[in-house]
């Protein structure tokens, strides 16, 4: 049952892709997708599936299956409902140290970008868990609040210093549109591993589900499962905004439809999450290329859209309830 | 505490001498401040030439009477009423988060102006009724939701901050489809901002914020009332229903007014009440310090805003967010230490 919907996942995946792929300001009828890889022949259509639309739906891909993995790790690890690296301030606390860096002349070079960006968001997920660990809802305001003051002072840090704000321009309103340019290899290839490693924590963290009393009692070693569970949604979350921006709502969306399709077990729910992510993710993409009849709308838009009901709904299902 | 009693005929107010005391202090900060902001300028001018282009007479009463003067009387005014509608959401919900720009009544009134502007032709009318039904619209809609075997206050919060996210989303698809005119005024304006006020903008919200200042003085002892708890106001005889509804239409009033004009200018409504409060040494949300604070806080930050980067104008919200943020995330750790 479990593997019938991942195969059906995968599927969708695929035709979900393959409208990225053939949708967008210039349609490209699916034969000629195909044909731009097999039998290349230069022409504009396949120039913009193989330069522009097929780096944007990877990119689509990765950033999605990140953001839904660190939600749905986060979610686990503090048995919080409403967790999500959006909502924490994780992606707050990336893009304030990715200005900071800037402003210092830090962030010249991709892999320090990387670096400070999984720096900001592990402290700002510190700070704000430090806060909010006694309530549910009360994370949530702690994470809001944190992302207010750290969004505010990156706004400052940009008008003040007009060469930071034409760097950072294109990058803070959380969109996959024109990132072609820029190498996308070591932060995809970091998501990859992260990705792997979020497979891999999720039979220890399944024991965890339980209690940490009893998870210890089975003979899981929970510190060292906490930390490692951290260590990945800090490297998620930041690499996924140091490529993407700050995109909200995909980390709280993903887990809760993945969480009716898994029947409670973690390594389904993660496996499951890998594959729902970059779903929501892509279709969120789509839609921002046709809902404007002369551009595009930041993808962040449409997923703040998107996943303002979902948090409503959760709160009414779970309230201050822990998972 | 000391306490003084006012009476006039028929009429007695009881007010607590430091509460009289603080008060005085804001009016004479606010008034220092003023007199600030009426001599900054490219060209600064002395207190004294700025006291007689008051009085009419000088070489500068054009510049300090028609072009600062507004500017420095609109962020008074404007912080006064948010300070009011922060002071009035947080008495309902009783708790310090429950402020307008939190729960996404400043965004909705943002979406009903958006659409007065790029629907209908947005006069100044329009704009008005505009933003105070939307910022209503988001009120009624967050109340529903929330509603579910009784109104927890912290739920109502949570599920105001995803209605904030979504209107959020909402103006910025409006301000995106808009046409580029329209788009670049409302991008300066979408973080707040006083610039470029002048005396026939803000006639019609003076006298709005005016008159629900009138009806919030009238509804501010059974408001008083009500927050001792439910059961205790509806026996000391406060219709509780018709109470709440009053003071939710007044409160967004406040709210959107200041939003049809400045734009959502966010934190303030939020800090300075519970600043008042903790200044006066008062049970409850008292609204007089509210008003006087939020009043000092806004032309504060406006200074700010403009001082920081002169010649370049800061939009005040920036200022507001970095001062507002950082007390919200005091206000929070000083709720981590209780149990």
């Amino acid at each position: 049952m479990q593997a019938a919907i991942l195969v059906g996942s995968a599927v969708l995946l695929v035709a979900v892709a393959g409208a990225s792929v053939s949708v967008g300001a210039h349609a490209v009828p699916p034969a000629e997708i195909w044909r731009a890889f097999a039998d290349f022949a230069g022409t504009d259509d396949h120039l913009i599936v193989r330069d522009v639309r097929v780096p944007r739906t990877v990119l689509g891909i990765c950033v999605g299956a990140a953001l839904g993995a660190s939600g749905t790790l986060i979610q686990t690890l503090t048995r919080n409902p409403l967790a999500e690296p959006g909502v924490l301030g994780v992606t707050a606390g990336a893009g304030f140290a990715i200005t900071l860096g800037g402003v210092l002349g830090l962030a010249g070079s991709q892999p320090a970008q990387l670096l400070l960006a999984a720096l900001g968001s592990a402290l700002a997920a510190l700070v704000v868990y430090a806060v909010g660990r006694t309530a549910p809802l009360r994370l949530v305001l702690a994470g809001v609040a944190l992302s207010s003051v750290l969004a505010g002072l990156s706004l400052g840090l940009r008008l003040m210093l007009p060469d930071v704000f034409d760097k950072f321009r294109f990058w803070t309103v959380g969109s996959l549109a024109g990132r072609e340019q820029v190498s996308l290899t070591l932060p995809l290839v970091a998501i990859a591993v992260a990705l792997v490693a979020a497979l891999l924590v999720t039979r220890p963290l399944n024991a965890m589900v339980l209690g940490e009393q009893v998870a210890h009692a089975l003979g899981g070693h929970t510190g060292r499962t906490r930390v490692g569970v951290l260590v990945i949604v800090t490297l998620l979350a930041g690499a996924a905004t140091a490529v993407a921006g700050p995109i909200a709502f995909v980390g709280l969306m993903v887990p809760h439809l993945a969480r009716r399709l898994s029947a409670g077990s973690i390594p389904w729910l993660m496996a499951h999450t890998v594959l729902l992510g970059p779903i929501m993710l892509l279709v969120s993409d789509i839609a921002s290329r046709v809902l404007l009849p002369t551009g595009e709308v930041p993808v962040a838009v449409v997923t703040a859209f998107l996943g303002g009901p979902v948090l409503i709904w959760v709160v009414r299902r779970y309230g201050a309830v822990s998972l | 505490m000391s306490s003084l009693v006012l009476r006039a005929g028929p009429y007695s107010v009881m007010v607590e001498r430091r509460t009289v005391l603080v008060s005085l202090a804001l009016v004479g900060a606010g008034l220092a401040l003023a007199l600030a902001g009426l001599c900054r300028g490219a060209s600064w001018a002395t207190p004294s030439e700025v006291l007689s282009a008051l009085a009419g007479q000088g070489d500068s009463v054009v510049v300090i009477r028609d072009w600062r003067l507004p500017r420095v009387a609109a962020a008074l005014v404007f912080g006064a009423s948010l300070g009011l509608a922060g002071a009035v959401f947080q008495n309902l919900t009783r708790n310090a988060l429950g402020s307008p720009d939190v729960i996404g009544l400043d965004a909705g009134a943002y979406t009903g102006a958006l659409v007065a502007i790029t629907v209908l032709s947005g006069t100044a009318a329009q704009l008005a009724i505009g933003s105070v039904a939307g910022g209503l619209l988001a009120a009624l809609a967050i109340y529903v939701l929330s509603l579910k075997s009784g109104l927890s206050g912290l739920r109502l919060i949570v599920i105001g901050i995803a209605m904030n996210a979504i209107l959020t989303a909402v103006n910025s698809w409006i301000e995106l489809r808009a046409e580029l005119e329209v788009a670049i005024a409302a991008t300066g304006w979408s973080a707040g901002s006083l610039n470029g006020v002048d005396w026939d903008e803000v006639r019609l919200p003076f006298l709005i914020i005016g008159g629900l200042m009138l009806v919030l003085v009238t509804l501010s002892h059974a408001m008083h009332q009500s927050a001792l708890g439910d059961e205790l106001a509806i026996t000391s005889g406060v219709g509780l229903n018709r109470l709440r509804l009053l003071l939710v239409l007044v409160g967004v009033g406040c709210t959107a007014t200041v939003t049809a004009i400045a734009g959502p200018i966010v934190f303030i409504a939020l800090a300075a009440p519970q600043i008042g409060r903790r200044l006066t040494g008062a049970a409850g949300v008292p609204l007089v310090p509210a008003a006087l604070t939020g009043a000092v806080l806004l032309l504060a930050a406006d200074l700010v805003a403009q001082l920081l980067l002169a010649p370049m104008a800061l939009p005040v919200g920036v200022v507001t967010t970095a001062i507002g943020g950082c007390y919200l995330i005091w206000l929070l750790f000083r709720e981590v230490k209780r149990p």
